[in-house]
């Protein structure tokens, strides 16, 4: 299975190897170099790289490359979703997963590599088990371990490996014991320039956060399950409850989780809360253009619009812009050519616009195209599929 | 330096150890003593007595690892601290252990030892951890270590630390290939785990080591299917795949009647309704089978076993876990009926939701997918429409999956996407719209014309990538019907003035060779500016510039000549040997010459011959014949370790191999009955329930068989009994006995229930049939319990009636048996017939003949009440005269008279199972009071076992008066070791310490078997496992009955039934790991004789050795 990891940072150095069978020298990343610089983008580089005596299945994440080393046929999507799981666990532990924190912890690093795989085959990826061997980092914990000379590796030892439910770790306690889940909604559309929707879906998740005494069994029941028909479920819960009674039954992890992530696919129509009139134009022949974009709510429930971004890739011409916006600060990035403009809240009552113009290239013929742009925003309480639930029981 | 160096060390280890040290490395500071310097330090601090110190010198050492430093001069010392008692000192030196033992392998062989010392840890983690590191670190010479330490983990009690020995073999099969076969055996034994902890990790060992052993799957697959959703995530991924490959060997294709039908039509619905209606008729099933050329025209039945993966995957859709998704997915492509495809669809849809390396992935394989099952994805079409925000090569997957999607009702919307990509800046992905635009234009033939005319259109495009991309696809779309476009190759051949790249120019001028007939003033026109500028030209177009100047010559020689000896003389001259062979090449084709060969008569021909029209294809086609979801689908090559997805079997094979056994004799009687009942639930049967359904199955036959068992006793009972007359004292004690049995039997029937669920969960089949007979007999003896004062005649009668079901060649030799005239036989020979029909499969039940007389039938009673109920006085009777003297128990002393003080005990192994405890050995006790007085209150305290062994005392003998004798029977679980039991025997003034100690030969029970199972599991058993040795027969023994009779003496085993008469085989299993012991004894000329002892525990094996040899040669 996996051989060994390396890490590469976005300047392209090995920062980090681990080898879980014989060594392989790490001189196999030179072919995962070249395809680097094949690919015109960092996001382009083909995940799964052949080689002449391995294979490189690499994941990019937080402007580092997970680069793992195969020799012989095995799911793609295993390594890859295993590699996710490392950088998960890695955010997990160190809050975010950068080059410099897995540098300064590098020795919990390896610890925790050390007890995912054996022999490139994962052997506990539980964060909950991982914990019990394994205890993060804190602020107050590496000083006392500085002081004390005690360690971060768990004296007892990681009896949730044995348990039925793997995911828990046994003997929880707590003084005040509480569970939220906040179900998170994000839609996916694509809007054509007469402002039609083409295609929305909605991707929602529930996560948790479970602080509960002992071994609890929770059930949570929707007001209408049958909106979640595309689902996936953390291991914890119960599949067979689910088809039968569409009731969500399990004994949770400790902690942060998610519990479920599901898919309101396009066939469902979806009022996206947000719409944009934009007018972008560029004239044949001058070095101007002008750039006009206007931002407005619609169906939101009277729940107000946040955090709103939004962000443009600008044609190559255009060497800058020159903008104005009525609320919130625009960014352009000269290199790049990404125009980012942080709106903040919108006021229904006086619509947030962003006009001006743009020089571009002098000579340089009129981009054949107006750029595409992402818009990001919140809303609070608020689930566009509709999804709401109905009660929880312990 | 020195100091600097020590600083920056410090501040390297613990701080910050991204940076720092570069200076000290050896290749770039040059200066090695700084080098040895940091090292000295380093071991230094190991060398300290502070953990501390250790600690911080094991991170620095460890942050070295990881940056790729060589530490490996460091090793010595590093080792020494691998007893470190802190936890994560250890840990630490693990990691450095695991990296560097291969390099420093007789160093390395110094910490052996303490993970040796590991592995017998009563904790079952310690003893993980030390088998996990052990088989990690890579070094030869302990492979025989590592092997032993594998296969005592794959017995061990915990799951945990079996899970640990199945990822341990992959790493022993890596480092010594040639110890496949016994790992083999290991996984054999780990596969028929049924805790789902075991099962993904053997299911990886065994994909690793021996994938090509389909039929070690057959057992174990129902109860893999069933534990699936239970096993963790990697692991469903590894069986998923394994399950697979193994159903598509094993089953029909479900498709099968696909052929005979036009795609899409309404008659598959019927055909796969059948598939809910699995009470088929077994025959019809076997007959189709039998023949595939039949089955064509039935309709397909699927097998049960086929609807239970099916069934027991899909919900593993709604896993979390990219990997899982897609192995159900592709296990759902590769073996579901067409109709049931389509729930993969939502779940893979989903996926693209994940991150952009998940999606790459199941965008490939959606490709596949696409190209078979079209309508699978249909719905899902918008769900492939591309964000801007996507990476290209995602992109271009989606375009792959959107043109493969493409059909007559959705490709107006389609192109209309596709109008809109063309307008991106991502200029591959723009390349890539174009060539999907013409893909669907060869494929939907309505569109031809709109996309022809839109491809056209974008030649005018300010880009010219896009131009250059849009001229190479026209010209593929023009060859399919060139008649009716001559203007867009008028408008192309326009193009060759400004158009540079250098595939766009070679298209457009082969376009115009080709159809130079269709544009016949423009063509020569195009080669004159072409002639002009060959020089410059890319050596693609110069050789299209000579292909059109020779396509011209022929078609129009009279305007092209001299252009054409031009630039055939300029190409002559070229740098570029290709264009020089084919200017050569053409001239002595076209050029007639007095020389020129025939063919340039042909040359028109040749040149202008009709060829075909390109097929645009996905690049995806024909790539399903890899496992999707697998690395070699993905690259569309072979990757190393591949396994091929095996076509479907013609015919279905026996679907019966999948059952899971059952006793042997039990197997004709029932097999009907059984497959019916398969056939009707077979989906719920899970591992567990596994044994369950087939016993309750089997449940008639079996408890046929168990009385039969049963019956072999009870009627050698009642045999002995009318044999000899008994006086009074004896029939008064059977009536107390009645009393007691009352008692006991009201405890059993309670007790009966757990004993059979325990019984599921016995790992061996063996075991099981042995308990089966015992619960069953007990079943029996209870169903006696009403009819108690009746004779136990009428009981064997009836249970001879019940015997006539069972097996016929039993049968025959119970009829031989019976037939014998209850009244005084040889006693010899009854003795001996009784023990040929015992040694086939009664051994357990065959009364213990000892040569006490009097007391052992109190003895009996109290022990085998349950077992052999109505009979157990026979026994006495039977004893003194019939018995053999080889075939005696053997007494030994526990207690002395005079150390007793009056009190004697002796003891010996009665050879029956204990009831209470089928892992304990019956130990018969005999007290004897030689004093005057009464001794009361006789009982055990104060039990010293070695771990892992059990006792189950007696019950209190509270009185036993002067002179008299009383019998008692107490259980000792030996952990299959000869250590001795020690514990105090006390009465109501004394204490004596006393011991037990076994021979290795009373630590088993006899099992049968046939001869074929016998040969089939000694070949299991080979190398270490066989222990070989010669020996010279004594005088007295030299034929096969004594040969038999002093084997069974030495060793519980009970004899398998043999052609030969120069062999004697007898298999047993040890009492508590059910391990199987298996004797040979090959005689030969004048005494000679060889020994094989086949066990999988050494050590008793050994032992067995020794005293079957002494028993044979004294």
């Amino acid at each position: 299975m996996i051989h060994s990891l390396f890490l590469v940072n976005a300047s392209g150095d090995i920062f980090l190897e681990k080898h879980w069978k014989s060594v392989v020298s790490r001189s196999v990343c030179d072919y995962f170099f070249e395809a680097q610089e094949r690919a015109t983008e960092p996001e382009n580089v083909p995940p799964v790289i052949p080689t002449p005596h391995h294979y490189l299945i690499s994941v990019l994440r937080h402007r580092i490359y997970f680069v793992a080393v195969i020799q012989s046929e095995v799911p793609p999507l295993f390594v890859i979703e295993f590699l996710h799981r490392v950088v998960d666990t890695f955010q997990d532990y160190f809050g975010v997963c950068t080059e410099a924190a897995i540098k300064d912890n590098v020795v919990v690093v390896y610890e925790l590599l050390e007890e995912m795989l054996d022999n490139g085959f994962p052997l506990a990826t539980e964060s909950n088990i991982l914990k019990e061997l394994i205890k993060p980092p804190t602020i107050l914990r590496t000083m006392v371990n500085t002081i004390t000379g005690s360690t971060n590796v768990g004296e007892q030892l990681p009896t949730g490996q044995l348990s039925v439910v793997p995911w828990r770790r046994t003997g929880v306690k707590y003084t005040n014991n509480e569970a939220y889940f906040d179900v998170v909604e994000e839609i996916d559309a694509i809007i054509d320039k007469s402002g039609s929707t083409i295609t929305a879906e909605i991707q929602g998740v529930i996560d948790a956060c479970v602080k509960l005494t002992g071994m609890p069994d929770l059930t949570l029941s929707f007001m209408n399950p049958r909106l979640l028909d595309d689902v996936s479920f953390h291991p914890c819960v119960r599949f067979k409850r689910w088809e039968a009674e569409r009731i969500l039954s399990f004994i949770p992890p400790d902690g942060n989780f998610r519990l479920l992530s599901y898919h309101v696919s396009s066939q469902n129509l979806v009022a996206i809360p947000v719409y944009v009139k934009h007018n972008i134009t560029f004239r044949e022949g001058s070095s101007q253009g002008r750039f006009d974009l206007t931002l407005g709510p619609k169906q939101t429930m009277g729940k107000a619009v946040e955090s709103v971004l939004v962000s443009s890739q600008l044609p190559r011409g255009v060497l800058n812009a020159n903008l104005n916006p009525s609320q919130g600060t625009y960014t352009f990035d000269p290199v790049t050519k990404m125009l980012s403009w942080d709106v903040g809240k919108i006021n229904p009552q006086k619509l947030p616009s962003l006009k001006g113009t743009m020089s571009l290239q002098a000579g340089a013929s009129k981009p054949d195209e107006n750029p595409s742009i992402n818009i990001q925003f919140k809303i609070q309480q608020m689930a566009i599929s509709g999804c709401t639930q109905a009660g929880q029981t312990l | 330096m020195s100091a600097s160096s020590a600083f920056n060390d410090e501040k390297g280890g613990s701080s910050s150890v991204g940076e720092p040290e570069y200076g000290h490395d050896p290749a770039s500071g040059g200066i090695f003593s700084s080098d040895y310097k940091r090292h000295d330090d380093l071991k230094e601090m190991l060398d300290s007595n502070k953990d501390s110190l250790k600690l911080e010198a094991m991170k620095r050492i460890v942050a070295m690892i990881a940056r790729g430093k060589n530490a490996s001069d460091l090793f010595p010392a590093v080792v020494k601290n691998v007893a470190c008692k802190n936890i994560e000192v250890k840990k630490l030196v693990y990691v450095y252990l695991v990296r560097y033992a291969e390099e420093q392998q007789d160093l390395a062989l110094l910490s052996i030892s303490t993970f040796q010392r590991g592995l017998k840890d009563p904790n079952q983690l310690i003893r993980a951890s030390a088998l996990r590191v052990l088989s990690s670190i890579r070094v030869t010479i302990i492979v025989p270590i590592m092997m032993l330490a594998i296969k005592e983990a794959a017995s061990d009690m915990s799951p945990y630390v079996r899970k640990t020995a199945a990822h341990a073999i992959p790493k022993l099969y890596s480092l010594d290939p040639e110890q496949k076969d016994q790992l083999i055996e290991v996984i054999e034994k780990l596969l028929a785990d049924k805790t789902t902890l075991v099962a993904g990790s053997v299911v990886m060992a065994f994909e690793e080591v021996c994938p090509e052993r389909i039929d070690l799957i057959h057992k174990n697959y129902r109860k893999l299917c069933n534990l699936l959703i239970d096993v963790e995530e990697w692991g469903q991924v590894v069986i998923i795949n394994m399950l697979t490959r193994y159903a598509r060997t094993q089953f029909l294709n479900p498709n099968m009647n696909e052929s005979l039908l036009e795609e899409g039509s309404g008659g598959d619905r019927t055909f796969y309704g059948s598939d809910e209606d699995e009470d088929e008729d077994e025959e019809e099933k076997e007959k189709k089978a039998e023949t595939p050329a039949m089955a064509k025209r039935k309709p397909y039945v699927m097998d049960p076993d086929h609807r239970l993966l099916l069934r027991n995957t899909k919900p593993l859709l709604q896993s979390r876990n990219a990997a899982v998704v897609m192995a159900v997915a592709q296990l759902y492509f590769h073996l579901a009926p067409k109709a049931e495809v389509g729930v993969i669809a939502k779940a893979l849809v989903r996926l693209l939701r994940s991150h952009s390396e998940v999606q790459y992935v199941v965008l490939q394989n959606v490709a596949t997918m696409t190209i078979k099952r079209r309508g699978m994805f249909e719905p899902y079409l918008k769900s492939f429409y591309i964000r801007s925000t996507d990476p290209t090569q995602i992109k271009v997957l989606k375009l792959e999956v959107l043109t493969n999607l493409a059909n007559e009702t959705n490709i107006s919307t389609i192109l209309r996407e596709f109008q809109t990509y063309i307008k991106s800046m991502d200029k591959d992905f723009v390349a890539a719209t174009i060539q999907a635009i013409g893909r669907c234009a060869t494929n939907i033939g309505e569109v031809r014309d709109t996309c022809l005319n839109g491809l056209v259109q974008l030649l005018s495009n300010r880009d010219e990538l896009v131009v250059a991309e849009s001229v190479v696809v026209i010209k593929k779309l023009l060859q399919m019907q060139p008649e009716k476009h001559s203007d867009i190759i008028k408008h192309m051949a326009k193009l060759t003035d400004n158009i540079q790249v250098p595939m766009a120019r070679a298209s457009i001028l082969w376009l115009i060779g080709e159809y130079c007939e269709h544009v016949p003033k423009i063509a020569p026109d195009v080669l004159r500016k072409m002639a002009k500028s060959f020089t410059n030209e890319e050596d693609i177009v110069k050789l299209q510039i000579i292909n059109l100047a020779a396509k011209l010559y022929l078609t129009n020689s009279k305007q092209t000549k001299l252009l054409t000896q031009y630039v055939l003389n300029l190409a002559k001259y070229d740098q570029n040997y290709d264009i020089r062979d084919r200017a050569r090449f053409i001239r002595q084709l076209i050029v007639p010459t007095e020389k020129s060969g025939a063919l340039s008569k042909y040359a028109k021909k040749l040149f202008l011959a009709l060829k075909p029209a390109p097929v645009l294809e996905s690049p995806f086609k024909d790539r399903d014949h890899f496992q999707l979801g697998s690395l070699s689908h993905l690259l569309n090559a072979k990757a190393g370790g591949y396994q091929e997805l095996p076509d479907w079997p013609e015919a279905a094979p026996d679907p019966s191999v999948r059952n899971v056994e059952v006793p042997e004799w039990t197997k004709c009687s029932s097999r009907e009955k059984r497959k019916e009942k398969k056939v009707e639930k077979p989906f719920y049967s899970d591992s567990e329930g596994e044994s369950g359904p087939t016993e309750s199955a089997d449940s008639e036959s079996d408890s046929a068989s168990g009385s039969e068992s049963g019956s072999g006793s009870e009627e050698s009972a009642s045999r002995s009994e009318s044999e000899e007359s008994e006086d009074g004292s004896e029939s008064e004690e059977e009536e107390e006995e009645e009393e007691e049995e009352k008692e006991k039997k009201k405890k059993k029937k309670e007790l009966k229930k757990p004993v059979q669920e325990s019984e599921s969960e016995q790992s061996s089949e063996e075991e099981e049939r042995k308990h089966q007979r015992k619960t069953k007999q007990r079943k029996s003896d209870s169903e006696s319990e009403s009819d108690e004062d009746e004779e136990s005649e009428s009981e064997s009668s009836q249970s001879e009636s019940e015997e006539s079901e069972s097996e016929a060649e039993v049968k025959k030799k119970k009829k031989a048996a019976e037939s014998k005239p209850p009244s005084k036989p040889v006693k010899k020979e009854s003795k001996k017939e009784k023990k040929e029909m015992s040694l086939l499969d009664l051994d357990d039940f065959e009364p213990a003949p000892s040569p006490q007389v009097t007391p052992v039938n109190t003895f009996l009673s109290n022990s085998l009440v349950t077992d052999l109920e109505g009979l157990s006085l026979s026994d006495t009777v039977l004893s003194p005269a019939t018995i053999a003297p080889s075939s005696a128990l053997k007494n030994y002393e526990l207690l002395h008279r005079i150390t007793g003080e009056g009190l004697s005990v002796e003891y010996c192994f009665s050879r029956q199972p204990f009831s209470p405890d089928a892992n304990m050995v019956a130990v018969q006790m005999q007290f004897t009071n030689n004093a005057t007085a009464d001794t009361k209150n006789l009982h055990i305290e104060d039990v010293k076992l070695q771990s892992g062994m059990r006792v189950k005392e007696f019950s209190e003998i509270e009185l036993l008066p002067a002179g008299e004798t009383a019998t008692a029977v107490m259980g000792i679980d030996f952990c299959d070791s000869t250590q001795a039991a020690n514990f105090q025997l006390c009465t109501h003034t004394r204490k004596f310490f006393v011991s037990i100690q076994p021979p290795v030969g009373e630590l088993m029970r006899p099992v049968f078997l046939t001869e074929n199972e016998f040969k089939k599991e000694q070949g299991q058993l080979m190398g270490m496992n066989e222990i070989t040795e010669k020996l010279t027969l004594d005088m007295k023994c030299r034929n096969e009955h004594t040969i038999v009779q002093r084997v069974t003496t030495a060793a519980n085993l009970s004899r398998v039934p043999c052609g030969s008469d120069k062999e004697c085989r007898f298999a047993g299993r040890t009492v508590s790991s059910s391990s199987l012991v298996l004797v040979t004894v090959a005689t030969k000329e004048e005494g000679a004789a060889q020994l094989t002892v086949n066990c999988e525990k050494m050590v008793i094996g050994t032992m067995l050795v020794k005293d079957i040899l002494l028993a044979l040669t004294q």
